[in-house]
């Protein structure tokens, strides 16, 4: 019985195309979403890494999407390239207003309407309310917001900043980052494993936690092994001979 | 903001004319359908006027002397000029028959400054003219601006505008000098008249009224140049080429020839998504004989119009053997926004859709607030992108090659922060961390603090790796590298920047990029 009913709702669902509610993203971030790609109409809030962040929308603007990224001063146009973001299709709105039609809120509404995917980092000034209106409008507008939060504040603000964010379809908050390359006075930055807790509603409620190279010591965006539970004191490494 | 390109424009007054071969005495007018494309000065006297009708052209002035027009006359003719110009530096651009420009920067150099240049110019062409129709003597007019747009009107006048001197310059200009006759009348009718009164107009309200079309207008009445200022170097593996063997005797088979290479050329760009807005057209003949010359079209060449300006060339050149090796290579290209319509129109749509929002956030924020980044060569992080003002014309993306020694190596950081947050950073002693005079770090860093917050262990590090930018100016200064760019930059005292890099990891799982500079230490940037 319940088989058969099940059945009969594949039937009755309403005919859309994968790819019309869909946005893609990077393969290796699909283990993320419960969808493996970045619903229309939907909230996505990501704390603790801008880059996580401007990833999620690299594949969308690579495959034609607009996007554009509001109240982020401090977004680093290199790393959004190599990360795979089409410049072109990815003008930045660095400052909004305290309020009013300039305000953040107001802007996000704007672009909501008219792009495929906006990455804001939230200020002070917005309220739940706000919140609320921003999903509504996604939903209505098939657009897909991404929210971030506290990435520059280090562990604590970074448990805060993206999980204060109201109504979120889906969560995405680093729960561990561990660099590699750098040693004691020498070598570089390589690479970074993430380990990432996703959560949220709905279908996305069922928490999972994904390791994930980003980015990869060789570029790009790579899913990993998760981090060792210890992390390794890299400070105390020998330098090679 | 770069400045435009300081441009030399030779321009021939009446050139159609002076290519039809008649002496500038008699009244001439060239018709082209029917229509007066241009008209000798003696013909200008007695009313006739670009645009007549044949007719009205011949009541106007019953003497008048009626040449068709042929475009290729024009090319033709235009060649030993264009020879000439060759000769003060090899970039020279073939604008229009009649029309010729070319970068003043190392010329301008040579010749001692822009005014030495241009006379110069002047008097070698002028010496070229006279010897090709020595009945009319016509003369031609040099002028040199920042920007093509602003040096061809410097042009009629014979002048040379100072630097920076484009804006004030156009001011006077009536808005018809724009070439954009549905537009300038619009304008007209709303009570703006004059370039200078355009200019005033905020960007983001002629963009939102007008359109692109408006922001370019906008653009150019500003001094600033329409089309991209660094066009994006296209990768060598366009370049088309063909060897002819046995060499061609004969100009029509060379065209055959021609065509077919602009044809596989214009697939090459439609591959990648280009339109070549300016081409290299090379040739050789048997005895080693090669000419190359610049095609510029800002429309995008498409390969009839390519095929056929490789004609012209050949026409006008002289050799004494077979023609052997043609190739073509586009030496400008930019996205082709024109022609690449989605599945259903919806890349366009879609495209469109995000102009207008933008555009109304400009226009409530100003038009500095929407940003589009491009990326460019430089060091650190915050140097690698420009950051352009969106509906201005985005310049190509430049070189990021090799030329780049010290430069920050991926991954690049996400965060860059533009007033860089104060760090203290001390060894496990507690003393402050500094760079040695050997450029070593004079202990190992153990715990950081920035701006004044919580300590953090320090966990990997690695550095100094120290940078001394513009050391040739000799003075220290805050303005490391914002002096170099432009086409035009003079080396300014107080640039000189001597500082040190360094990437940390912290406990916190925070890696940043941090700066020190005379004991100052400072995050640069942030890889979160």
């Amino acid at each position: 019985m319940a088989l058969s009913l099940r059945h009969v709702a594949t039937l009755v669902a309403p005919v859309a195309l994968a790819g019309e509610r869909l946005l893609p993203v990077l393969p290796a971030l699909e283990p993320l979403l419960p969808a493996a790609g970045l619903r229309r109409g939907s909230v996505v809030a990501v704390a603790g890494s801008a880059s996580l962040a401007l990833a999620m929308v690299a594949a969308a603007t690579a495959e034609g999407s607009w996007g554009a990224a509001v109240g982020m001063p401090t977004l680093g146009p290199v790393a959004a390239a190599e990360l795979g973001i089409v410049l072109d299709r990815f003008p930045l709105v660095p400052r909004t207003e305290a309020g009013g039609p300039g305000g953040w809120p107001a802007v996000v509404a704007a672009l909501l309407d008219a792009l495929d995917v906006v990455v804001a980092r939230p200020d002070r000034s917005v309220r739940p309310d706000d919140a609320r209106r921003l999903a509504a409008r996604a939903r209505e507008r098939g657009s897909v917001l991404v929210v971030v939060g506290g990435a520059t504040e280090g562990a604590a603000g970074r448990a805060a900043g993206g999980a204060a964010w109201p109504a979120a379809d889906v969560r995405l908050t680093v729960a561990r980052a561990e660099w590699v390359g750098l040693g004691g006075g020498w070598g570089r930055l390589r690479g970074r494993r993430l380990e990432v807790v996703a959560g949220g509603r709905g279908s996305a409620a069922r928490e999972r936690r994904v390791a994930l190279w980003l980015p990869h010591p060789d570029g790009g965006v790579a899913p990993a092994e998760p981090v060792p539970a210890v992390a390794r004191p890299a400070g105390v490494e020998e330098r090679p001979a | 903001m770069s400045r435009p390109v300081r441009t030399l424009v030779v321009w021939c007054p009446d050139w159609p004319v002076v290519a039809a071969g008649r002496p500038g005495t008699e009244p001439v007018a060239v018709v082209a359908a029917d229509r007066v494309v241009a008209a000798s000065v003696a013909a200008r006297a007695e009313g006739v006027e670009e645009g007549l009708r044949r007719r009205q052209a011949e009541t106007r002035c019953p003497r008048l002397v009626v040449v068709g027009h042929d475009p290729g006359r024009d090319l033709r003719a235009f060649e030993p000029v264009a020879a000439t110009v060759e000769s003060f530096t090899p970039a020279v651009e073939v604008v229009a028959p009649g029309l010729c420009a070319f970068a003043t920067r190392g010329p301008s150099r040579y010749f001692g400054g822009d005014a030495a240049l241009a006379a110069s110019v002047a008097a070698r062409v002028d010496g070229v003219l006279g010897e090709t129709s020595p009945s009319g003597a016509p003369t031609c007019r040099v002028g040199v601006a920042d920007g093509l747009f602003a040096a061809e009107r410097a042009a009629r006048l014979g002048t040379v505008v100072p630097p920076g001197g484009s804006a004030g310059f156009l001011a006077p200009f009536p808005v018809g000098t724009l070439g954009d006759d549905e537009l300038a009348d619009l304008l007209r009718r709303l009570g703006i008249s004059t370039l200078g009164r355009l200019a005033e107009l905020p960007v983001p309200a002629v963009l939102a009224r007008f359109g692109p079309a408006g922001a370019g207008a906008s653009r150019l009445a500003r001094g600033l140049d329409e089309r991209p200022l660094a066009a994006r170097t296209p990768p060598p593996d366009l370049a088309v080429a063909a060897v002819l063997d046995p060499p061609a005797e004969r100009v029509e088979v060379a065209a055959f020839v021609a065509r077919g290479l602009a044809e596989r050329l214009a697939q090459r760009l439609a591959d990648r998504g280009l339109a070549a807005t300016r081409v290299r057209v090379e040739a050789e003949t048997e005895h080693g004989e090669s000419m190359a010359r610049l095609w510029r079209h800002d429309g995008g060449l498409t390969p009839a119009a390519l095929a056929e300006r490789v004609r012209w060339q050949l026409d006008g050149w002289k050799t004494t053997g077979g023609l052997s090796l043609l190739r073509l290579t586009p030496d400008e290209v930019r996205p082709d926004d024109g022609r690449q319509l989605g599945f259903w129109g919806g890349d366009r749509a879609a495209a469109e859709r995000a102009a207008r929002a933008l555009a109304r956030v400009q226009g409530i924020l100003g038009a500095e607030a929407v940003v589009t980044a491009v990326l460019d060569g430089g060091r650190g992080p915050g140097e690698r992108a420009d950051l352009v003002p969106w509906g201005e014309s985005r310049p190509g993306e430049r070189k990021l090659g090799p030329p780049w020694p010290g430069r920050v190596p991926p991954p690049a950081p996400a965060s860059v922060h533009p007033a860089p947050p104060p760090v203290e950073v001390v060894d496990a002693s507690g003393a402050p961390v500094g760079v040695t005079g050997r450029g070593a770090a004079s202990a190992p860093p153990a715990r950081l603090s920035i701006a004044g917050g919580a300590w953090a262990e320090v966990t990997a590090w690695a550095g100094p790796w120290p940078y001394d930018e513009r050391w040739w100016s000799g003075v220290r200064g805050p303005n490391a590298v914002a002096g170099l760019r432009g086409p035009n930059a003079v080396a300014e005292p107080g640039s000189r920047s001597r500082r040190a890099r360094w990437q940390v990891t912290t406990t916190a799982g925070d890696a940043h990029l941090l700066t020190v500079e005379g004991g100052r230490w400072s995050v640069e940037a942030t890889y979160d």
